[in-house]
């Protein structure tokens, strides 16, 4: 009898710990996201959802535990192998970070002048294409400045796959945006997932968002890994601090009167642990 | 990755196969302008391709855009499903010609 083949994860997260100076901000994150698998990191402001994905792009040094990218440990790999995996990979930050002394064009096509030596027509038409992909035909031309918040958001998707990246990272990809656009830019991310196979992971805080394009949701709360499963296991989680979050409850943190006085007078010792 | 081109019915054939990407597109992008350079339709056969990213397409894109301006036919053969979905998120499945096969190509389309 043979055995199904085992499908090696793209990303794996093992006890991830991190701390800014003494405050401990990720407590032992384990996680892994699959071949093809769009994986959603939910949390509230200060779950730590950023800090995690600055790690997953090799941003951060951990205290402890590791991340591996594509069978390789990020923190743990030459620069030249590290550029290497780059290359495989795509971000679309936040903000955009499109750079504002540059074209539409000239920012999406920067990661293969950066990375490659196409020649230039041929990267000319690969950025082009990928602005029809996100409905940003014609666009060319366009500096930054002159872009709406969706536009903005999108040129930093074509820029994120420009180089059809193994993996999409996009950090909080419909913020700030209205519902309509918002859900343009989350059906962009499922056509890309299903046309290009790309594994995606998204760190958001918008539920709709989240629920829609997730296969797997991973819930982040204090540093920890509250929850990890698919849109209905979420859904169906009986976490108080999860059905707060679903259901946009304001949550009163525990106070310690001791530790708050402490705090107050800038006395306070900010280390966990004993 | 490989790249031939040979003649038939008076057609450049450039047969491509393994996997077409940063690296070696360039290889395709020489292949299909020089066939073109020296005149006459262009046939490209896809069947052996395993994989083609967006550098591959570029340089399919570009050569079609010289077909064009030269009046000659540009066809695309043999094209596998996986190749497809990559044409299609650009909706180029609506800009190049398609045949199944070289053959056919040959008969019906130059």
């Amino acid at each position: 009898m043979t055995e199904a083949p085992v499908i090696e994860p793209v990303i794996e997260v093992q006890d991830l710990v991190t701390h800014f100076g003494d405050r401990i901000i990720l407590k032992g994150i384990t996680l892994a996201v699959r071949p093809g698998e769009i994986l959603v990191i939910m949390g509230g402001s200060g779950s730590g959802k950023s800090t995690l994905l600055n790690h997953l792009l090799g941003l951060l040094v951990p205290t402890s535990g590791r991340v591996h990218i594509l069978g390789q440990d990020i923190n743990r790999i030459s620069g030249q192998a590290l550029s290497e995996l780059r290359q495989k990979t795509g971000v679309a930050f936040q903000g955009g970070a499109l750079f504002s002394s540059m074209s539409v064009l000239d920012n999406i096509m920067l990661p293969l002048i950066e990375h490659t030596h196409l020649d230039r027509m041929t990267m000319e038409i690969m950025a082009r294409m990928k602005m029809e992909v996100v409905s940003l035909a014609g666009f060319d031309a366009l500096m930054p400045a002159e872009l709406s918040g969706g536009m903005i958001k999108r040129a930093a998707l074509a820029r994120a796959i420009v180089m059809d990246p193994r993996i999409l990272f996009c950090d909080e990809p419909s913020a700030g945006l209205d519902p309509v656009v918002a859900a343009q830019i989350d059906d962009l991310i499922l056509l890309l997932r299903d046309a290009m196979q790309m594994s995606v992971v998204v760190v958001t805080h918008e539920l709709e968002s989240a629920f829609k394009i997730a296969d797997r949701i991973c819930v982040l709360d204090q540093g920890e890994v509250l929850a990890l499963g698919t849109v209905e296991e979420i859904r169906a989680n009986p976490n108080t601090r999860i059905q707060n979050l679903l259901n946009r409850r304001i949550e009163e943190a525990e106070l310690d009167p001791e530790e708050y006085l402490r705090r107050l007078t800038g006395q306070s010792s900010t280390k966990e642990g004993p | 990755m490989s790249v031939s081109v040979s003649n038939r019915g008076g057609a450049h054939i450039v047969t491509l196969a393994g996997e077409i990407d940063l690296q070696t597109s360039p290889q395709v992008r020489d292949a299909v302008l020089d066939s073109l350079r020296q005149g006459g339709a262009v046939v490209i056969d896809m069947g052996g391709i395993s994989y083609i990213d967006s550098s591959g397409v570029a340089s399919l894109v570009e050569g079609f855009q010289v077909a064009r301006r030269q009046g000659v036919a540009f066809i695309l053969a043999a094209v596998s499903p996986a190749a497809m979905r990559v044409l299609q998120l650009a909706r180029l499945d609506k800009v190049f010609a398609f045949q199944p096969d070289v053959d056919t190509a040959l008969a019906e389309g130059i």
